[in-house]
């Protein structure tokens, strides 16, 4: 599991140049500085996290258990809270403030997000099926999936059987992207790479669990 | 203004001179072979110019032993040396795409006249 995490929004994707004067494609992520309102530990929850908050949210918006946690805490309402499941929560104290300066340039981090909603899609695009051909006597079959099973055995269709439906708006993380640029003072992450979700969404950085030298 | 603007703005060069489809340039290219850095002259009409920001590119097409050969190079990029106006073109369209297939003649671009 990760050592750090830490909240942010995807800004946007542009390109920067590297020392070697190559095109480096980037997403720009807007760290917001969290606080933490609970740090969950295995002796008391089972599991070790920091429950977090970014950004601000008028009082009268909040509901009454909502703000009796942030009381409680002693820490300013945020707009959401989020958890970031960690090793080990030493170090961290309730009402902490975490930033950008958190990552550096050259780690590898992990990107969740939740992915940009396709609606009610076909099996092309969801399942990247090939489609059937566009001519010699297709008709109006071009993009159906082909056979879905065989006959009288098992006549049925297989539960799980790749079919077209909801695609996206899930939860979706990206592994080991690397850290182009870590900027404390303007609060920006330039993370190597597309980021899962639209522009203005919310993602969470961790450092990478798998792989990487 | 894009929400990227900000980071892209310290990647932006100051010394790109003005230029559109049509105009002939020279594009000081930096080249590196091994451990030493060599300039090359990349000269051509440009065809295309795309993109907004760090993300701006154009395309130089040259003939060269007969054969047709064209360069893309983002604006910005740091391997341009220098660039270099050499003429001015006097086209109609944003982007050249159809001097590729002229030959000769037909495939030369007209001088714009300063005074309009």
């Amino acid at each position: 599991m990760a050592t750090k995490a830490i909240v942010g929004e995807k800004v946007g994707m542009t390109q920067i140049f590297d020392a070697e004067q190559r095109a480096v494609p980037v997403t720009v992520v807007k760290v917001a500085p969290v606080r933490v309102v609970q740090v969950k530990t295995p002796e008391r929850e089972g599991y070790s996290a920091l429950q977090v908050t970014y950004g601000v949210k008028k009082a009268a918006a909040l509901g009454k258990p909502e703000a009796g946690h942030f009381t409680k805490a002693g820490v300013e309402p945020g707009r959401r809270l989020v958890e970031l499941r960690l090793d080990s929560t030493d170090g961290y104290a309730v009402g902490q403030e975490i930033d950008a300066g958190l990552l550096a340039a050259g780690e590898l981090v992990d990107v969740t997000a939740i992915s940009k909603g396709k609606g009610f899609a076909g099996g092309m695009k969801r399942h990247n099926f090939s489609g059937q051909g566009g001519g010699h006597g297709n008709h109006k079959k071009h993009r159906a999936p082909g056979s879905i099973g065989a006959c009288a055995t098992p006549a049925r269709v297989f539960k799980g059987t790749r079919m077209a439906g909801h695609l996206g708006a899930a939860r979706v993380t990206t592994l080991n992207l690397e850290v182009v640029e870590a900027d404390a003072e303007r609060q920006l992450v330039l993370v190597k790479g597309a980021v899962p979700g639209p522009n203005g969404g919310l993602v969470v950085l961790r450092q990478a669990v798998k792989g990487g030298k | 203004m894009n929400p990227t603007d900000l980071v892209e703005r310290a990647y932006l060069r100051d010394d790109v001179p003005e230029f559109r489809p049509g105009d002939t340039l020279k594009v000081h290219v930096r080249v590196i072979e091994g451990n030493r850095e060599r300039i090359q002259v990349f000269q051509g009409a440009v065809i295309r110019r795309q993109g907004s920001g760090a993300r701006e590119t154009f395309s130089v097409r040259k003939v060269s032993f007969g054969v047709g050969v064209e360069r893309t190079f983002p604006v910005h990029s740091p391997v341009i040396a220098k660039i270099e106006r050499v003429t001015e073109g006097d086209v109609r369209r944003a982007k050249l795409y159809y001097l590729r297939d002229r030959v000769g003649k037909a495939a030369k671009i007209k001088e714009r006249r300063a005074a309009r």
